[in-house]
């Protein structure tokens, strides 16, 4: 498995990435763990409908969103909100949308994510769509669809993969196995040996980096995106993770796993050792973790006075959704 | 003008989409190099060549999802399912996905697609190869409902539903593919999605039927015409949308109706169509609303076909009782 930080903050190898690079990464897993905890807690206030948070996969999910260009497109999950939000998406619409309001899934012109899949799987094929049609009009776009270990289980897994690979349209597939599907371990889930493995069916590259180490997952999906864009077609990327919370805020994850197993991952945190990396060669200490905090608790404040200060939709409004405005079916 | 049957008439009509819009994609199972198990999109990947009309893999989830993609970003892809009994495996893309983007995203992603699928039954086919589900496409929010019974509206329905904004499910009459016949134009040309068409003015009674079972419907107002009965004949053309208004203005007038359609008559959309009529006209109404339908089971195999599908007879048995009101 491919890594370059060790969970103790040591490094494989040289760092692709530069000092002030690698701070910026961090401050963004700072921003979107910020708002993983404020979320779960409105949540536990009945601000939000149900919440699934990310924890533990801030780094899959920033180091894949850092390796993307503004206008490719992103196809990802409920789960993906740091994904999303480092592609563009903004913490005031995603938490819109959480409210229960459609309007969250309107992102302005020129983003190009798809509203937050809720179906698992579904979504992956449209990535190929998306990416086809890009290809098609010589845009350079790519597209990158986020899913869970659980998703490859769908047959419209299959479908995508094959589709992608048949008309090599430059798709990521990128699949953070977080170790079970609601409650189903990932190793009864399936008799590959590993995710990325299933790649090679499909003819297209299959690669396995640590999800937790958020310099690994940008360099693998930068390839990625790379080989896409350059006319080299699809590629499966498994970033091995884990979901340090419930798999969402109807969940108990206490009857499913040993409570000591999060603590056993707690070492591995993706956070955890780009701090202890970046307090080493000086580019860290508590003054600026606080300062971190604190901004992005005041974004995150801000987007969700926001959010909560949008009226909710009319009846119009909830039947003008349905078809484009000139067709609109009159209420009776 | 050129005489032409249904199926040249769909033919005609995607090669006008794909010549004259370079955002058409055509995509499905079989389509390019065999022009489709019913050769309507014959010889249009000669023309058009292989990157606007594609062969895919037998996966009809990928075809619609893939398709969905491509509409947001922009193209207008018409995804062909080769039986509407297949389409079941993109049924989830379909109710889950291509009908609610635009809900999902308050119209800021639109699914500009079509898909579309030959229904019906009559040829004596396999299993899954007659079905007429469409009210199970015409109950969904977000999806139109299209199906056309002649050459003339089969290409100028299938030009609107490529240029609509807004998904289309397309179902297209195996039966009437080749048995329909009629000069058409040869330009490019649409039929609005939604209104009705008044196949047949007449007066005592109003016959209401769409796609397939038009012909037995035809069949059925020619014998009745002949025994002196003024029959008024309505090609729906469009499921959803619904015109209700043209159904109601219809038999207001007459204050008799039948509704003809193959589909098992337990909420078969012939139950919306006699549910319009009460609400409209139930004060015109001088008897009951007549479904003749289908049976309530699986479309059978060629060998009791006869007995499934509704005969010129049954309708014309159903339009005399209410007649006799």
């Amino acid at each position: 498995m491919f890594n370059l930080i060790n969970p103790d903050g040591s490094v494989v190898d040289r760092l692709p990435v530069t000092l002030e690079e690698m701070r910026y990464l961090y401050a963004d897993m700072v921003e979107a763990r910020t708002y993983d905890r404020k979320s779960m807690a409105m949540q536990r206030q009945g601000r939000l409908a149900t919440y699934a948070p990310f924890q533990g996969q801030e780094g899959a999910q920033i180091g894949a969103a850092a390796a993307l260009r503004d206008d490719d497109w992103v196809a990802a999950t409920y789960r993906d909100a740091a994904l999303n939000w480092r592609a563009g998406y903004s913490w005031e619409l995603l938490i819109l949308g959480r409210t229960g309001d459609e309007r969250g899934g309107q992102v302005p012109e020129g983003v190009n994510i798809l509203p937050p899949s809720i179906t698992v799987g579904g979504h992956m094929i449209h990535a190929v769509g998306l990416a086809w049609a890009e290809m098609l009009r010589g845009t350079g776009r790519v597209a990158l669809t986020s899913f869970g270990d659980g998703a490859t289980s769908e047959g419209d897994f299959h479908e995508a993969m094959n589709f992608a690979a048949v008309y090599q349209t430059p798709t990521v597939f990128f699949c953070q196995n977080n170790g079970y599907a609601i409650s189903y371990p990932v190793a009864e889930q399936t008799r590959s040996e590993t995710i990325a493995a299933k790649a090679a069916a499909y003819g297209m590259p299959g690669e396995r980096v640590d999800g937790n180490d958020v310099v690994a997952v940008l360099v693998r999906v930068q390839e990625a995106v790379e080989r896409a864009r350059s006319g080299g077609g699809p590629t499966l990327i498994e970033a091995v993770t884990y979901r340090m919370g419930p798999h969402t805020t109807a969940d108990d994850p206490g009857r499913y796993r040993e409570d000591s197993e999060p603590d056993d991952w707690e070492a591995r945190d993706p956070l955890r050792r780009v701090r202890i990396l970046l307090e080493k060669a000086g580019g860290w200490s508590e003054e600026w973790q606080s300062e971190l905090e604190e901004e992005a608790s005041h974004r995150i404040e801000a987007a969700v006075e926001a959010a909560e200060s949008v009226p909710p939709p009319t009846l119009e409004e909830m039947l003008a959704r349905m078809l484009a405005p000139s067709a609109e079916p009159e209420p009776e | 003008m050129t005489e032409r049957t249904l199926a040249q008439a769909l033919n005609d009509s995607l090669d006008t989409a794909l010549r004259s819009d370079d955002r058409v994609i055509l995509l499905g199972e079989d389509i390019g190099r065999t022009g489709g198990v019913f050769r309507i999109t014959d010889g249009l990947r000669d023309k058009h060549g292989a990157e606007r009309v594609y062969d895919t893999p037998v996966a009809e989830s990928g075809i619609v999802g893939a398709a969905l993609g491509m509409a947001v970003a922009g193209m207008r892809p018409v995804a062909e399912m080769q039986f509407m009994g297949f389409s079941y495996p993109a049924y989830d893309q379909i109710i889950n996905h291509v009908s609610r983007i635009r809900n999902r995203s308050n119209h800021r992603f639109t699914a500009p697609m079509v898909i579309r699928m030959p229904y019906g039954g009559g040829i004596g086919a396999a299993e899954h190869h007659s079905e007429s589900t469409e009210s199970i496409y015409a109950h969904i929010p977000g999806l139109k409902v299209v199906v056309p019974s002649t050459p003339r509206d089969a290409k100028g329905l299938l030009l609107a539903a490529i240029e609509d904004p807004d998904p289309v499910v397309f179902l297209e009459p195996i039966r009437l593919y080749r048995s329909v016949k009629e000069d058409i134009p040869d330009i490019y040309y649409r039929v609005d999605i939604g209104p009705l068409r008044v196949e047949r003015p007449g007066d005592d009674i109003t016959l209401i039927s769409w796609g397939a079972m038009m012909r037995e419907t035809r069949q059925a107002a020619a014998a009745l015409e002949e025994e002196g009965v003024s029959v008024q004949v309505l090609d729906l053309r469009t499921l959803s949308p619904l015109d209700r208004d043209g159904i109601a203005e219809s038999v207001s007038k007459t204050g008799r109706a039948v509704v003809i359609h193959e589909a098992p008559l337990t909420a078969g959309f012939g139950a919306e169509v006699a549910a319009t009529i009460q609400e409209r006209c139930l004060y015109e109404l001088v008897a009951p609303v007549e479904r003749v339908t289908g049976w309530d089971t699986v479309f059978p195999l060629k060998r009791s076909e006869a007995h499934y599908l509704p005969s010129v007879e049954r309708i014309r048995e159903a339009a005399m009782r209410t007649l006799e009101q």
